[in-house]
């Protein structure tokens, strides 16, 4: 079992697997997020400096809702992504993976300032560490969870060569480990795709073990 | 079947709920076509891709199509199950029913509030009208010429702008709306905060008040804050409530685990905190446009005892139904 990833049964009963995201990358996002509001401050200042009273009162206010909703603007009208959390992949859900509602993400970041205390998210941080899912009291209190929405890339088609069957009655990880290696090797270099089909065939040279597997892994995956 | 056989044979649908997916995402974007699914057909599709996942994943087929499959179903389920009622509805009823009801459900906790800012409050009190010297103790010296300053003049405009009165405006909202945020969160600390935050301005506010009727200047501060004090003591009150309530699920759970005591309690008293809100929002406007006009006091009191009527008028009463006969 991989410990950063939570698993959902959909009602359809099929599993989903969500990445969770760790304590690190969100510190990043929130850093971000904050770099971009102390912009829109200094901007503000400069704008609202014209108007006199009207601008003070005008900064104040918009002090206020920056500070308490932005996070919550973000993540009911842009499915669960402050920009911080955009730029690094992550997105708030609720539990069973359905996008966060109004309610859910009004306490998770009404909470903020209990995770923020004592000073710089210790309560979160430790919270997190000890939840199995990386929540922070907000999140526990919510019912909400930061997973990894990263977009898939499309997948390239193998292309056709000559296929060997397998000389062995393949069980479904040695399949599987068959294909991710395909899929795997333009991310290798040669030396390791060599060294990892000598662990399969280590009676053969880097070269002739690497050509095999692949042409295993070939029929495998169904090509001609 | 060979994955590639399964890929082939299926890759039109996937795209298809993909290009679908893409649209749903992004409801504002006009486009061209429409998309390659009505609505009736994505939940057949939607479902007929799970199927899918299910067969990747017990035939072994590479981790990289159970992963783009496993995304393209999240996204489906994202679209499929999202919860997204209308908002306007739903505020008429909170302001209506939802609020006065949600404060009453959780009546002992607001009670246990109230009571610690009020005890505090007539502590202080009492304690600087029979030891005037004690207001320096409390409030700081400085604090106490503020308030001297503030509150003895005669007129209470004096010198203020409808600008100032703006500036008033965004403060007041940026500061009370933010500290009654942060004593509902700080009231998770086994509600530890939420009473700290209730005896400490309790006990702020009776020394002040008491401190301005020993030198004599009790009818300029009080025709101040009568007022807008209703709508805002209250909401005060209410977040503080609210906090004490989500400390004492994690206090003493009863005969759920804490994590869900935790939730059942921050889902009870949102509601709360909504129309603490709302009441803030309220105080704000009063206390910068209203409060500080120089009007004579019977008026200013009238309108103050008005203000205290109608808050606990729509706590109390608001939102009850007649029994069905």
């Amino acid at each position: 079992m991989i410990d950063d990833q939570h698993h959902i049964t959909t009602p359809e009963g099929v599993p989903l697997t969500l990445d969770l995201a760790g304590p690190v990358p969100r510190a990043l996002a929130y850093f971000t997020d904050l770099a971009i509001r102390i912009v829109v401050y200094i901007i503000a200042a400069v704008l609202f400096g014209l108007l006199g009273g009207l601008g003070n009162g005008l900064m104040l206010i918009l002090i206020f809702l920056l500070e308490w909703f932005y996070p919550v603007w973000f993540e009911v009208m842009r499915h669960g992504q402050t920009p911080g959390k955009k730029s690094f992949g992550m997105a708030v859900v609720r539990e069973d993976g359905t996008p966060v509602d109004f309610s859910a993400s009004l306490v998770r970041n009404l909470l903020r300032t209990a995770d923020q205390f004592p000073l710089l998210y210790l309560t979160g941080f430790v919270t997190m560490l000890l939840d199995s899912r990386f929540r922070r009291l907000g999140d526990l209190a919510a019912g909400t969870l930061v997973v990894y929405s990263r977009t898939v890339p499309a997948r390239r088609a193998g292309q056709p060569a000559h296929t060997l069957p397998p000389d062995w009655v393949t069980s479904i990880q040695d399949r599987q480990l068959l294909l991710t290696f395909l899929e795997r090797s333009p991310g290798l270099s040669p030396a390791r795709r060599g060294e990892l089909a000598r662990l399969a065939f280590p009676e053969l040279t880097p070269e002739d073990a690497e050509d095999r597997l692949r042409r295993t892994a070939l029929h495998v995956q169904g090509g001609n | 079947m060979r994955q590639q056989q399964f890929e082939t044979r299926y890759a039109s649908l996937w795209q298809q709920i993909e290009q679908t997916l893409a649209r749903l995402e992004k409801p504002g974007e006009r486009h061209a076509t429409p998309p390659a699914l009505t609505a009736a057909e994505f939940p057949a599709a939607y479902r007929r891709l799970c199927h899918h996942l299910a067969l990747a994943r017990q035939r072994g087929y590479s981790l990289d199509l159970v992963d783009q499959l496993n995304a393209l179903v999240l996204r489906g389920h994202r679209q499929l199950y999202q919860y997204r009622p209308p908002l306007l509805p739903r505020l008429l009823y909170f302001v209506r029913e939802g609020f006065p009801r949600a404060v009453r459900a959780q009546w002992r906790w607001h009670l246990a509030s109230a009571l610690a800012f009020v005890l505090s409050l007539a502590f202080a009190w009492i304690l600087v009208a029979t030891q005037p010297d004690m207001a320096y103790s409390v409030l700081g010296e400085s604090m106490t010429l503020s308030l001297e300053d503030m509150y003895g003049d005669s007129t209470l405009s004096d010198g203020r702008d409808s600008g100032d009165d703006l500036t008033m405006f965004g403060y007041y909202i940026y500061n009370n709306i933010g500290i009654a945020f942060r004593t509902f969160a700080g009231g998770l600390a086994f509600g530890i905060g939420a009473l700290f935050v209730m005896v400490f301005n309790g006990g702020f506010f009776g020394a002040a008040a008491g401190h301005i009727v020993h030198i004599g200047a009790s009818d300029n501060f009080f025709t101040f804050v009568v007022a807008h004090g209703a709508p805002e003591l209250t909401a005060i009150v209410l977040a503080g409530g609210a906090g004490l309530k989500l400390g004492v699920a994690v206090l003493a759970p009863g005969p759920v685990s804490r994590l869900a005591a935790l939730r059942h309690a921050a889902r009870a008293t949102v509601p709360v905190m909504y129309g603490v809100f709302f009441m803030l929002l309220l105080a704000a406007f009063i206390e910068a446009f209203w409060s500080p006009r120089d009007l004579p006091a019977t008026v200013k009191y009238t309108v103050g005892g008005l203000s205290w009527a109608l808050v606990a008028l729509y706590l109390f009463a608001g939102g009850r139904r007649r029994e069905p006969r």
